[in-house]
């Protein structure tokens, strides 16, 4: 069977779960507020926006745990609402986890296989071969799962939530209380699980790093809405506002107008700017005001004789190490007479040389920028 | 070398103070054992001297017989059919209390919401009233022409049930007199059990049943046993629900134990009965609280 192997890269395929027009309110607090998403079988899907967005209502209602009020949700093409969660073939890795702390390691992934009416001796061989797929020691299967590590009792969570056999798995920030080098081995096991497994897994976290390591698809969520649905390289490279951009990662923005004659000028940063126009905004029309968006790491240092489509003057006032790159922080002058500040990321083999002119001149080509509305 | 010297005599006053001054912590403690020691370990002496005294003398630790212990099981004595109602109303109390307060307990922790705590409250409040104050007025509520029988009368109806003074009426009172005790600790047991544990389950496939059964249940366990051996300790010693509601209608062991010092004045045999149920209970709960392994139960260990 291929169709495991090959999933990350295949075609678009037919949607497993459905979204329409689904919302959530409490009383007079609309916490989901009309979201409509196809989650595609076999994909690996991240929710991502801050704390309060709504990410963990929308989770809830996705298993069962709350119903909309609005909308419907279908599984297979069926509506499944009011389905409740021990009815339904999906399965929640909560955050605290929700280990039973008064069953061992083998009692809590066998759980579900006892729910079922397993006997012993089937639930204790698939509990082990679960801990395998989640490389857990076999010895492990008779330990208290209080006394599991915290990366101990990932794995138990995980293997517990496989052997219900669901075929929608969903992950309430389950890394968020791990230190930063298991979170990175666990962000990798996890992929590796999807991939192997085949199944759909819907992830929701506050950390777009974790997104884009594991995601074959994000969906960005600002205010109970979705912002954006898209491939992590289609969010980090083509974000549709503000918000998207700079939940990202940092960046650089200039507010700009677009004159009578056509051109764009900068509001804060004095200057003409060449500009790619921005999606969604008629060329000519009446004067329009949006924000050019410069990553640190398409912002170039020109040298002597070098072009670019826009630049800018600034002065280095302080640098930072990132590992294999260096970031610069340069103060330009801002258009009031105030300054501003713009962040410049160069690989380490092209950092400025110790002791340069702190006076530079940053250059950016219209095409590395995006605009967006104002 | 400076420093050595310093550091030295720095430290031997510290060592030697110890020896001759008590300790913060052990001053603070003397007034609590002086109390305990007065208080609760004297009556308990007195009780064990007097309980080998001579038969029907006073002559505590002036004299040694075990004749008051034999003549507890002396065939004609009739304190162990006291001692077996003692127990088994015991029994009864803590299996129908469990019953009675589990779904009470459940619905201040997950139902009641917001007026759980008026409600505790209404559950608590009884306690602040004298025991036999309370249990005279469950006597006015059921005697002939009380407050039930009168109303059914008044209401043109047959009269009330003539419950009082039987074992049952006795069973009633103990059943109200302890609630209490066996409610709180099982609110707490069940207010242990984490939300998302049964939420956890549930999503796994497990129907309610199964949920109580292999989580809520064992979660709550401590708080369930707990209160179960604070109703059984307190059942086994009961005396005024017999009294007053029963009408000694059955006779329980704190009762012979009562009449031992009280009527027949037979201090060393009521002494006896006391060290013997005594002992028999403290064996008892010592070894329930072995078998009680808390934080086994709560997956600390």
């Amino acid at each position: 069977m291929f169709p495991t192997m090959t999933a990350p890269t295949a075609p678009a395929r037919r949607p497993i779960l459905q979204l329409v027009g689904v919302r959530k309110s409490f009383g007079g607090f609309h916490a989901v507020q009309g979201i409509d998403l196809d989650v595609r079988e076999g994909e690996f899907l991240t929710i991502v926006g801050p704390s309060g967005s709504g990410k963990t209502t929308l989770l809830r209602m996705l298993a069962g745990m709350d119903s909309p009020s609005e909308g419907n949700i279908t599984l297979h093409g069926e509506r499944i609402n009011d389905v409740p969660p021990n009815k339904r073939p999906t399965c929640l890795v909560f955050q605290s986890l929700a280990l039973f702390p008064h069953k061992s390691v083998g009692e809590n992934i066998a759980f579900p296989l006892k729910v079922k009416g397993v006997d012993a001796a089937a639930r204790k061989a698939r509990a082990l071969e679960l801990m395998a797929i989640v490389r857990l020691p076999e010895t492990y299967h008779d330990k208290n799962v209080m006394k599991c590590s915290g990366g101990e009792r990932q794995r138990v969570a995980l293997a517990r939530a496989l052997a219900y056999d669901p075929e929608v798995l969903f992950f309430d920030e389950p890394l968020s209380a791990i230190d930063y080098k298991l979170k990175k081995t666990l962000e990798k096991e996890l992929k590796d699980l999807h991939r192997e497994t085949g199944k759909t897994f819907i992830y929701i976290t506050h950390s777009l790093e974790e997104a884009m390591v594991m995601s074959d698809r994000i969906g960005v969520m600002r205010a109970g809405k979705l912002v954006q649905v898209g491939t992590p390289e289609e969010i980090y490279g083509a974000p549709v506002d503000r918000f998207v951009c700079e939940f990202v990662g940092e960046v650089n923005s200039i507010e700009v107008t677009r004159g009578a004659d056509g051109g764009w000028s900068g509001v804060d940063v004095s200057g003409a700017f060449k500009v790619q126009p921005p999606q969604g905004i008629a060329e000519a029309g009446a004067p329009d005001r949006a924000f050019i968006v410069i990553r640190p790491e398409y912002m170039r240092v020109l040298g002597p004789g070098e072009s670019a489509d826009n630049r800018v003057e600034g002065v280095v006032y302080n640098e930072y190490s990132l590992g294999s790159r260096i970031q610069y922080q340069v103060r330009v002058n801002a258009r009031d007479g105030g300054e501003k500040v713009m962040l410049v990321e160069l690989s380490r083999a092209r950092a400025l040389p110790a002791g340069a002119e702190p006076r530079v001149t940053l250059g950016w080509d219209a095409t590395d920028a995006f605009t967006l509305r104002g | 070398m400076a420093d050595l010297t310093i550091v030295q005599h720095a430290e031997a006053p510290r060592e030697e103070r110890p020896a001759r001054r008590l300790s913060a912590g052990a001053l603070c403690a003397l007034p609590v054992i002086g109390l305990l020691a007065l208080g609760f370990a004297a009556p308990l002496v007195a009780i064990l001297g007097y309980s080998v005294a001579t038969p029907r003398s006073f002559d505590v630790f002036r004299s040694f017989t075990l004749e008051n212990f034999a003549a507890l099981f002396d065939p004609t004595n009739t304190v162990w059919l006291s001692f077996l109602w003692s127990c088994g109303f015991a029994l009864l109390t803590v299996a129908l209390l469990a019953v009675i307060a589990y779904p009470i307990a459940y619905g201040l922790n997950r139902v009641f919401g917001r007026a759980s705590a008026f409600i505790s409250v209404l559950f608590v409040f009884p306690l602040f009233v004298s025991e036999n104050v309370r249990l005279y007025g469950w006597v006015l509520f059921y005697i002939k022409n009380g407050v039930l029988d009168g109303t059914l009368k008044w209401l043109g109806l047959n009269g009330g049930p003539e419950v009082l003074y039987t074992p049952g009426i006795t069973l009633f009172g103990m059943l109200y007199t302890y609630l209490p005790f066996m409610l709180f600790p099982m609110t707490l047991g069940l207010a242990l059990v984490p939300r998302d544990l049964v939420d956890a389950a549930r999503d796994l496939g497990a129907g309610r049943l199964f949920i109580w059964r292999e989580i809520e249940l064992p979660l709550a366990m401590p708080g369930i046993l707990i209160g179960m051996l604070l109703t059984f300790v307190l059942a086994i010693g009961a005396t005024a629900e017999a009294k007053i509601l029963g009408g000694q209608s059955i006779i329980v062991i704190s009762h012979d134990i009562e009449i031992a010092f009280t009527y027949s004045q037979n201090w060393p045999a009521g002494s006896a009965l006391a060290v013997l149920v005594t002992f028999f209970i403290g064996a008892l709960t010592l070894f329930a609280l072995s078998k009680l392994d808390l934080d086994r139960m709560l997956g600390r260990r």
